[in-house]
């Protein structure tokens, strides 16, 4: 499986610390949120929404640097377009992945 | 340029707010989680530059772009870059960033914003200074040696900016390198009215009022105590 890397956020933050620190605790602010309305939008079976929650997510999986991954969230959001959920798990794997990385730092 | 950044998401909004720090020329006046608190600022605010995402809940950055009379330049910032085709489509737009943003690919970016800054303020920079009178409903205006006449009626807003004043008009805006002082003399008494020293506007256009402002179109007027007495006064008050 992909591991998520802090790569992207030091090439970007022109070797500030502080806004490293700073963006790390939004991303972990805000994925859980993010995540917990993917879950009741999935839950409630609602393909459009969970699509647009996938979409946003997409973001912060390509900040940690999940390149493979980043393309199962692209095809996952189409699937939920078309009204598929064919790629749920691998997506969902995806996700707890980030929460244990976001967790260790 | 002064910039503004409209992203729903927080950590879209940090990145950007970073590499625009990293610029020397760009200064972020404000970051707005959605694009109807960006339409509020833009209202009664100048910004150069605006960096919009486009798939935001309820009001899409395309909704932001068509709701706004003059958009300013405009670097799309996105996750899907599918959008690239329809973003072109408007003169406003002048790059489009796909989200993770590289610092390489923001610089290009700048550049091209500041490109597009130079050539519009070239355009329409009027070559003679004053704001020509004519009789009847009709201003002559003088821009880029051409003069061009604007319907009195239909103008409901001018707007001091510096050395230049925007005359507003129902069909466009002129920029026109003059004075509110000047073209006061030129517009009727009965119609028009300055409520600030900054705005002079049509009293026909007025949709509302509200404590120390005036909605005219899509743009709130800042109303001065001074001035206040004599807008009242016009009004044909139940």
């Amino acid at each position: 499986m992909e591991q998520p890397n802090l790569s992207y956020i030091h090439s970007m933050s022109g070797g500030d610390e502080a806004f490293e620190k700073q963006l790390i605790s939004i991303i972990k602010a805000e994925f859980p949120e993010e995540k917990s309305v993917y879950f009741k939008n999935m839950a409630e079976k609602n393909n459009k929404l969970s699509a647009d929650n996938v979409h946003k997510l997409k973001h912060k999986i390509s900040i940690l640097g999940l390149e493979k991954s980043y393309d199962v969230a692209v095809a996952f959001e189409n699937n939920l377009i078309e009204g598929s959920t064919e790629l749920q798990e691998e997506f969902e794997m995806i996700l707890q992945t980030m929460t244990n990385f976001l967790e260790q730092l | 340029m002064n910039c503004i950044i409209i992203d729903d998401e927080a950590t879209a909004r940090a990145i950007i707010g970073q590499l625009c720090a990293n610029v020397d020329s760009l200064n972020v006046l404000e970051a707005f989680p959605n694009a109807m608190q960006a339409i509020k600022y833009l209202n009664q605010n100048e910004v150069d530059l605006v960096f919009l995402d486009i798939h935001m809940p309820d009001f899409t950055g395309f909704d932001f772009i068509e709701t706004i009379k003059n958009p300013p330049k405009t670097i799309l910032t996105t996750s899907d870059p599918n959008f690239a085709i329809q973003a072109f489509e408007y003169d406003c737009i002048v790059d489009y960033l796909v989200k993770p943003i590289t610092p390489e690919r923001f610089q290009k970016a700048i550049l091209k914003a500041e490109a597009a800054t130079v050539t519009t303020s070239e355009a329409e920079e009027p070559s003679v200074e004053k704001v020509e009178g004519s009789s009847g409903n009709d201003l002559y205006v003088n821009i880029d040696r051409r003069l061009i006449k604007i319907d009195i009626p239909s103008i409901y807003l001018v707007e001091a900016k510096g050395d230049y004043i925007l005359v507003k008009t129902e069909e466009k805006n002129y920029t026109v390198h003059s004075t509110l002082k000047k073209i006061e003399e030129k517009l009727p008494d009965d119609l028009f009215l300055k409520v600030h020293r900054s705005y002079i506007i049509n009293v026909d256009k007025i949709i509302d009022i509200e404590d120390n402002s005036v909605l005219i179109k899509k743009d709130v007027i800042p109303v001065s105590r001074s001035n206040r007495p004599e807008l009242m006064k016009r009004l044909n008050l139940l």
